[in-house]
């Protein structure tokens, strides 16, 4: 049937069914990557100092990030399911690549970081206090190597390496597993991926300290919530920093591999030499070329390529050689799409960055910030830069498009051919209502103990005659 | 042993530690309404999984992800094909492992009471479903000649599942209970053994018949032993619960629903999803296998890490080995 108006297909909701619980996924998973870590060395700086202010920040930061944690866990199992339930073409294309780093995820990393979570959350005064410490830790580094393995699998499908295609089967084979664990995209997301999480974790810390050092001035706990502020803002400080250092790396590699992606990005439809960077470009509604931009000479041809005057492809060239090399078809992504998510990663980026520069900018030589308008900056600080992780998500995958596998596998092509319309919108509907009411639970929830403030954390006075046996349990369920 | 072999093993190892360690939280989470007559027991029952659940669940990942590697035809399929009934999983493993970590977050008592019903729902529904899902991969689907599903909901809900569902929903239960009689002391203890007992002996009915109904679609030898000494377990384990030997009660329920398991899977070998429909439809330990290239390294990452993952996830569930009751909750 030729439409004549909206029509949507068992491909198209699988589609929207993966943008949307991924990106949802995502919310949570860069604050259980940073706020794992950042949670840690708090924990470490009461142990070494015996400061009760960092066992204080501990425990109140850990419960934010516990709050978090089982969403990210919960949201995490249904990607690994996806693959094969809407994507089941596609799974048997790749599976003999892609499904190694997800098991070694699994068996390396998340066993690693939900063993020691529940280690940490019911080993307070149970553990001797080293090896509890030592949990958190443990945790954090599960939680660390498990982004590793998923980038590898992920870079696999932006930069097919070490494998070949079998003539007979027509299915992808390993043949370099060390080559797939060192795809240069691997190599070089995974620190962009660390420090996008560490600025948005960084940005949490900050936004609660900040809220509490102007709210609640005089407040007993003035220096833990001012140490809390700064100490955010010097991790959004060097994550940002590390951000751009590796994001300007990972365009260079683009530029290479993907070189579509970056013409996409960049809304470059002419191969230029040198190519100027765009602030700004509006392109005709057929998005075949431009009626306004805003440049600045040179700079594109400089971050793609590291030469002022490099040769930058742009998208219709690439359309052309693409058409002449895998056959007739558009393997141009969706231009305003690519462009636009790149533009607000930067952006918001940026923008939290600026913020933790006013935040340590007010409190020079112990001095208290009073602003309101700070104060409203710290409260949306956090949600930039998890924006911005959103939108480097969605360029990085919209990018590749119309590949699933890059060059070796169009989207299309890898959906379930079993699984009808009814059935992918079943799933796709009972997915997005039940994450819809879960961010919104989360999100109160977090609010809720963001506020309460740090805990106090004097030892309760346990009567001489009871057994420790019917000691209350810490930070029971 | 050929490598598809050693995956075919691992994989089934894989699903029967999940169904052991998971089995008795699901069990737990059954019996909230049962056996938690207030806060306070809830919580109490709540906690004695705590520390393990989240770890309990990793290996249905680990599951997952060995079948993805291993089996990728077998993963494709096997997801594809049973669309529905995992979706329902996924809905209820998403709803119940946020519970735990949300219910006592807030004070009220209609929090609490909503967040008790998803714990409840989440723990029954893959109870049953996974039951359902197992006995059909052994007893077959309809699959075309390329391994595609071709059947539709209806011929997942055929009689020898749904006995396979209830299989499944018995054995956690009383896996659930004996855990419960074994972690808790007091009131909660007594409770529980008791209806370990009532439950044991209903699924050891339901569980025999499940099992001879399996070897009468499909045996092995192997399979033949480890069907008996599975009743074996669990008749074991009943006589174990009636005298309050609750240590022996358990391990007689783990047993019984790993050797349960394992006959599923003994009787399965060498095929993975047999095809009711085109035989060259069915999917086989050698046809959905990877590369040997892939199995071999797969094989010296589990080589490495398994024994790793075993002792730390054995030293937890050795750190909180103690009993718990209503004294150590804490009164808010």
């Amino acid at each position: 049937m030729h439409s004549w108006g909206f029509q949507v297909d068992a491909l198209d909701v699988a589609r929207w069914q993966f943008g949307v619980t991924t990106v949802y996924h995502f919310l949570f998973v860069p604050l259980t990557i940073g706020l794992s870590v950042l949670v840690a060395i708090l924990q470490t700086m009461w142990h070494r100092t015996g400061n009760p202010r960092y066992l204080k920040l501990t425990k109140f930061y850990g419960k934010l990030f516990l709050i978090n944690f089982a969403m990210g866990v919960v949201t995490g199992i249904v990607q690994e399911f996806q693959f094969g339930m809407n994507w089941s073409d596609y799974s048997r294309f790749v599976g003999d690549i892609f499904g190694a780093p997800l098991a070694i995820e699994a068996l390396v990393a998340f066993f690693l970081e939900s063993t020691f979570i529940g280690l940490w959350i019911f080993g307070w005064d149970r553990l001797p206090k080293r090896l509890h410490l030592a949990a958190i830790w443990a945790a954090a580094i599960g939680t660390n190597l498990s982004a590793y393995f998923i980038l590898a699998a992920n870079s696999f499908m932006q930069n097919p390496v070490g494998y070949r295609i079998n003539p007979a089967t027509g299915r992808a084979e390993l043949t370099d597993f060390f080559a797939v664990l060192t795809n240069k995209v691997a190599l070089i997301t995974f620190p962009h991926t660390l420090s996008g999480a560490f600025l948005v974790a960084g940005s949490l810390i900050v936004a609660v300290g900040l809220w509490h050092l102007i709210r609640n001035r005089g407040s007993a706990d003035t220096d833990a919530y001012r140490f809390a502020s700064k100490f955010g803002s010097w991790v959004v400080l060097i994550s940002s920093a590390m951000v751009l250092l590796t994001g300007d790396i990972q365009g260079k590699i683009m530029t290479e591999v993907q070189p579509m992606k970056m013409a996409a990005a960049e809304g470059l439809y002419t191969t230029e030499s040198p190519a100027s960077f765009s602030v700004l470009t509006v392109g005709s509604l057929d998005g075949s070329r431009e009626v306004f931009a805003l440049k600045i000479p040179y700079l594109l041809s400089f971050l793609g390529t590291g030469d002022p005057h490099g040769t930058v492809q742009g998208i219709n060239d690439l359309q052309a050689k693409y058409a002449a090399q895998y056959g007739a078809g558009s393997y141009t992504p969706i231009i305003p799409v690519t462009y636009w998510s790149f533009r607000f990663m930067i952006a918001l980026g940026l923008a939290a960055a600026a913020i933790a520069l006013l935040v340590l900018w007010t409190q020079r030589k112990g001095r208290t910030p009073r602003s309101r308008w700070l104060l409203r900056a710290g409260l949306v600080m956090p949600l930039l830069p998890l924006l911005a992780n959103s939108f480097g998500w969605i360029f990085t995958e919209m990018g590749r498009q119309p590949w699933i596998v890059f060059g070796e596998m169009l989207t299309r092509n890898g959906v379930s051919r079993s699984v009808s319309l009814t059935e992918v919108l079943t799933s796709f509907t009972a997915f997005t209502l039940i994450y819809a009411t879960l961010a919104v639970v989360e999100f109160k929830l977090l609010v809720r103990y963001a506020k309460a403030g740090v805990p106090d954390v004097t030892p309760q006075p346990v009567a001489d005659d009871t057994d420790d046996a019917e000691r209350p349990l810490a930070f029971a369920y | 042993m050929e490598l598809t072999t050693v995956w075919f093993l691992l994989v089934a190892v894989l699903f029967t530690g999940y169904f052991i360690l998971e089995g008795f939280d699901f069990g737990v989470g059954m019996l909230l309404p049962v056996l938690g007559r207030d806060d306070r027991e809830r919580r109490v029952l709540i906690n004695t999984i705590g520390p393990v659940w989240d770890g309990n669940e990793v290996w249905l990942i680990t599951a997952g992800g060995a079948m993805f590697a291993a089996f990728p035809e077998w993963y494709a399929t096997l997801f594809s094909g049973f669309y529905l009934p995992l979706l329902l999983i996924l809905l209820a493993l998403i709803a119940r492992g946020v519970a735990f970590e949300y219910r006592h977050k807030r004070p009220e008592a209609s929090w609490k009471r909503r967040w008790d019903r998803a714990i409840f729902f989440g723990s029954l529904l893959p109870a049953i479903l996974w039951g359902v899902a197992f006995a059909n991969i052994l007893r077959g689907v309809p699959l075309s000649a390329d391994h595609e599903y071709v059947g539709g909901l209806l011929d997942l809900l055929n009689p020898y599942a749904l006995l396979g569902g209830v299989t499944t929903l018995g054995l956690f239960l009383t896996h659930g209970a004996v855990f419960l009689a074994l972690k808790t002391t007091g009131d909660i203890r007594e409770r529980a053994g008791a209806l370990a007992v009532k439950l044991g002996a209903g699924t050891a009915v339901v569980a025999v018949a499940f099992l001879a109904w399996t070897l009468s679609i499909r045996s092995s030898a192997a399979a033949v032993v480890l069907a008996v000494g599975a009743a074996l377990a669990l008749l074991g384990a009943l006589a174990a619960a009636r005298v309050r030997r609750e240590g022996w009660a358990f391990t007689g329920t783990a047993v019984a629903i790993g050797l349960a398991v394992a006959t599923l899977f003994a009787a399965l070998f060498p095929n993975v999803l047999p095809s009711t429909l085109d035989a060259a439809g069915t999917l086989t330990a050698s046809n959905a296998a990877s590369t040997p290239y892939t199995l071999k390294i797969m094989t010296w990452v589990a080589v490495v890490f398994t024994p790793i993952v075993l002792a730390y996830q054995g030293w937890t569930y050795w750190v909180f080995r103690k009993r718990i009751g209503v004294a150590n909750i804490p009164q808010h």
